[in-house]
């Protein structure tokens, strides 16, 4: 296999510019790919991040005076549908799985070259196409979920834009899934058993696993919904005897394994920053095997707790919530088994660092208002009110896009050779995380007395709290200039790292930084034991 | 070693102690004005102290050993070779399996109590047949269950407005006028998109569903006027889409039934 790979790339090598050129080119190599993903995806974030700041500026007041109502909805859909499409799921996979997983199993390329490129070029072309759809007839304004009746009956361009442009981001997922799985089944380095991979691999398996088993269904789902709005069948429209309830079982049959998508990835990359910086092995490594599949079932057997006001049966209801209860305990042990390896280390307090223990304690508080939801009776007060929106952002904002920063700042050096400033760093990180919480924790006390989602207008009584919010979401706006500048001066003019500034054990930094094309001058190394970090002797005499 | 259980005794208590504190006496949630709010908060009260219990432990433990571990300027070698610990990570999965096993089990207790798990029938005065499909809804104990004493409403939701039919007196209108302590069955219907029926006073939920008529069912047990919100997004003007409830005394309510009804009956 990695014969072919290397005819290939010979042959390929006098079409593939080099340089910075590379980067807008169809490159073939897997390091190229992985932070054209990266840049991508950010730039995209910028976009999304400006929306949700035209979204808190428009909830500084009570009344509707900002934007104009059916543009604040497109708006929301904008952001939600460009967050979790353009920047999250293509960033934590694409970006660090394309750069990773082939140093981590001992390859010099994807097991599908071809496929990779077509994956990311896929994304840019979609994501413009949706953001154009604002400035024909409107971008679709039905949120990211695109219930009918709504989607059937607002603007069909929009729509039908959107589908196109989640369909072919769908595809793209797809093609990246199967890559990955083929890649870490297939094209380990003779002698590298599986239970020796790092914690990433598993992470991107278990991934690739839900991507590969539940994404076709939200495309079959979006195609017969776009027949519901063109075609005027009648699969999900009431006045044509479809039944609305279904498509909401559809989609999130998709779109819960989705959260597990965005939010696994990053429980890989994290496994993988604080065993360095901690100078620990990782902590229980056969148990976070487990719970990430443990993750994997259940989080295919949990959607139908988006709808428990949607007019579900009680045993469904009931399934649901002891269904949904239980992925509390796979996730756990994760973040247990992660303070465990903080303790006893001697721990480099710098920016990857920071984010990674922010992510902890953000995911966390998280994590236990989703329990919280996972409850019936619970649900049914808080359901589709900030509440929520409070909690999901502590999962995707306050857990994945905290580890997405703390990846950049630890992987930075491995791409340009060059560190990151720390003072900066710091300081984005102190930004990052006040604003932040200032922005939603203050989210659930509007979900609970009365504030619900998605809307332009509130009660007066709100405006105090939901000021707070806003001023929360500039300080978040704002954080992104220390580390725009940060990246800006260190690619000029940064410190130079040599091959393994952090004198990691795993398989990427045992290699040049930034690592050649081939990624090994020679053979791949053996890496047995990612992790074997710490001192022996005094392990052996020192219980904890 | 000795002081040192003392010490994690004693964190482990101050943690415990703040978090029932901060329980006990940080109130989130708005009025309590039905049968459902006292029964809901019970359970959030539970939730919110085992949450904070396991947050402000997990933020603790994550601080300390930043601050604690933290490497000194110029201390070079690695931290002690620890793989994992079989028996702690036995621990840490059973308890969260106790934990997550007694919250379900108490909030189907909650649940029933609140009538989620009976089965739905809306006792309708001028129907026939009360053999109509209903797909789900709350349903809720009360004391008096018995079906005659039930008031009716049919609400129709659109964009962007609740109307609420009294088949009694035949009449239809936008505020939904209801006597306190007294059971009241709804049937919803939409008539365009999805919308959703949310009193946050009485914390109920329900959504209403074009071609799926749903029920719900509440006893306000406070005299006042409440919001009635929309929380499915249904438009350009959902935010706008509210309407008023008024709890009011037995008399005031039929002063009211009486000068709106169209058909002559008697309360």
């Amino acid at each position: 296999m990695t014969i072919s790979i290397d005819q290939q790339k010979e042959n390929n090598k006098s079409l593939q510019p080099n340089g910075w050129l590379r980067y807008f080119s169809f490159s073939l190599d897997h390091k190229v790919i992985g932070i054209q993903y990266l840049v991508c995806g950010f730039l995209f974030y910028l976009i999304g991040g400006t929306l949700a700041s035209a979204i808190r500026i428009e909830l500084a007041s009570p009344m509707s005076d900002f934007l104009p109502r059916d543009v604040y909805n497109q708006f929301l859909t904008l952001h939600g549908t460009i967050m979790i499409f353009l920047w999250i799921v293509p960033v934590v996979n694409g970006a660090f799985g394309n750069y990773l997983i082939p140093f981590y199993v001992g390859a010099r390329d994807m097991a599908f070259p071809r496929l990779n490129a077509v994956a990311f070029w896929l994304i840019p072309p979609s994501g413009l196409m949706l953001i154009a759809s604002y400035f024909v007839e409107g971008a679709a304004q039905s949120g990211w979920t695109a219930y009918p009746p709504l989607s059937i009956t607002t603007p069909q361009s929009g729509q039908i834009i959107w589908i196109i442009s989640v369909l072919l981001l769908g595809g793209s997922s797809i093609f990246g899934g199967i890559n990955f799985i083929a890649t870490i089944i297939k094209l380990r380095r003779p002698g590298l058993k599986l239970m020796q991979l790092p914690m990433y691999c598993w992470a991107m398996l278990g991934t690739s696993l839900l991507v590969v088993l539940s994404t076709p269904v939200l495309a079959g789902t979006l195609i017969l919904l776009s027949f519901d709005i063109v075609a005027h069948t009648g699969f999900f429209n009431p006045v044509l005897g479809g039944n609305v309830v279904v498509y909401q079982h559809l989609f999130w049959f998709y779109s819960h394994p989705a959260v597990y998508i965005m939010v696994l990835p990053a429980f890989g990359l994290v496994s993988e920053i604080l065993p360095v910086h901690s100078r620990k092995p990782l902590f229980g490594y056969k148990t976070m095997v487990f719970s990430i599949m443990g993750i994997v079932v259940l989080g295919l057997v949990v959607w139908a707790h988006h709808m428990f006001t949607s007019g579900t049966p009680p045993w469904m209801r009931l399934f649901f919530t002891i269904a949904t209860s239980f992925i509390a305990v796979p996730t756990g042990i994760k973040f247990f088994n992660w303070v465990a390896t903080l303790w006893g280390g001697k721990i480099s307090v710098n920016s990857a660092m920071l984010f990674s223990c922010g992510f902890i304690i953000n995911f966390v508080f998280g994590g236990i208002t989703g329990v919280a939801l996972a409850q019936v009776p619970f649900d049914i007060h808080v359901h589709d009110t900030y509440f929520v929106v409070a909690h999901f952002h502590y999962i995707v904002y306050g857990g994945t896009v905290f580890i997405i920063f703390s990846s950049i700042y630890h992987w930075f050096p491995k791409v340009t050779g060059k560190m990151l400033g720390e003072k900066l760093g710091i300081l984005h990180f102190a930004i990052t995380f006040i604003g932040f919480n200032l922005c939603f924790a203050p989210q659930h006390w509007l979900g609970l007395n009365g504030m619900p989602r998605r809307v332009a207008e509130y009660d007066p009584q709100f405006e105090f709290v939901n000021q707070i919010s806003s001023i929360g979401a500039l300080l978040m706006a704002i954080s992104t200039i220390p580390f725009l500048v940060n990246i800006f001066l260190s690619v000029r003019n940064g410190k130079d790292s040599g091959d393994n500034p952090w004198n990691a054990l795993t398989p990427e930094w045992l290699t040049s930084s930034p690592p050649p094309v081939e990624n090994w001058e020679g053979e791949a190394p053996l890496v047995e034991e990612p992790y074997g970090y710490g001192d022996p002797f005094f392990g052996e005499n020192k219980k904890i | 070693m000795l002081y040192k259980n003392i010490y994690l005794l004693l964190i482990i208590s101050g943690v415990f102690g703040i978090s029932f504190w901060i329980g006990f006496n940080v109130n989130l949630l708005p009025a309590e004005a039905s049968i459902n709010a006292p029964i809901y908060d019970e359970l959030f009260r539970i939730l919110f102290i085992i949450g904070l219990i396991i947050f402000i432990g997990m933020t603790i433990a994550v601080i300390y050993s930043l601050f604690k571990f933290k490497r000194r300027k110029d201390e070079i070698g690695d931290g002690i070779a620890l793989e994992g610990n079989l028996s702690l990570e036995i621990i840490w999965t059973l308890i969260p399996s106790i934990i997550v096993l007694i919250i379900g089990i108490y909030s189907y207790n909650i649940y029933d109590r609140m009538g989620g798990m009976k089965e739905l029938n809306h006792s309708h005065e001028m129907m026939s047949s009360n053999t109509e499909k209903i797909w789900a809804g709350i349903s809720q104990a009360s004391n008096n269950d018995i079906a005659n004493n039930n008031l009716s409403v049919e609400v129709s939701a659109m964009q962007f407005a609740f109307l609420f039919n009294y088949p009694k007196g035949d009449f239809i209108s936008g505020e939904l006028h209801v006597p306190v302590d007294k059971k009241v069955s709804m049937r919803m219907e939409s008539k365009d998109v999805i919308h959703a029926f949310w009193v946050p006073e009485f914390r109920i939920k329900q959504d209403i569903i074009p071609g799926q008529p749903t029920i719900l069912n509440f006893t306000p047990t406070k005299v006042g006027k409440y919001p009635i919100i929309c929380a499915e997004l249904c438009g350009p003007y959902h935010g706008g889409m509210r309407a008023s409830i008024i709890v009011e005394e037995e008399s005031d309510y039929k002063d009211w039934f009486n000068k709106n009804k169209k058909t002559e009956v008697d309360l």
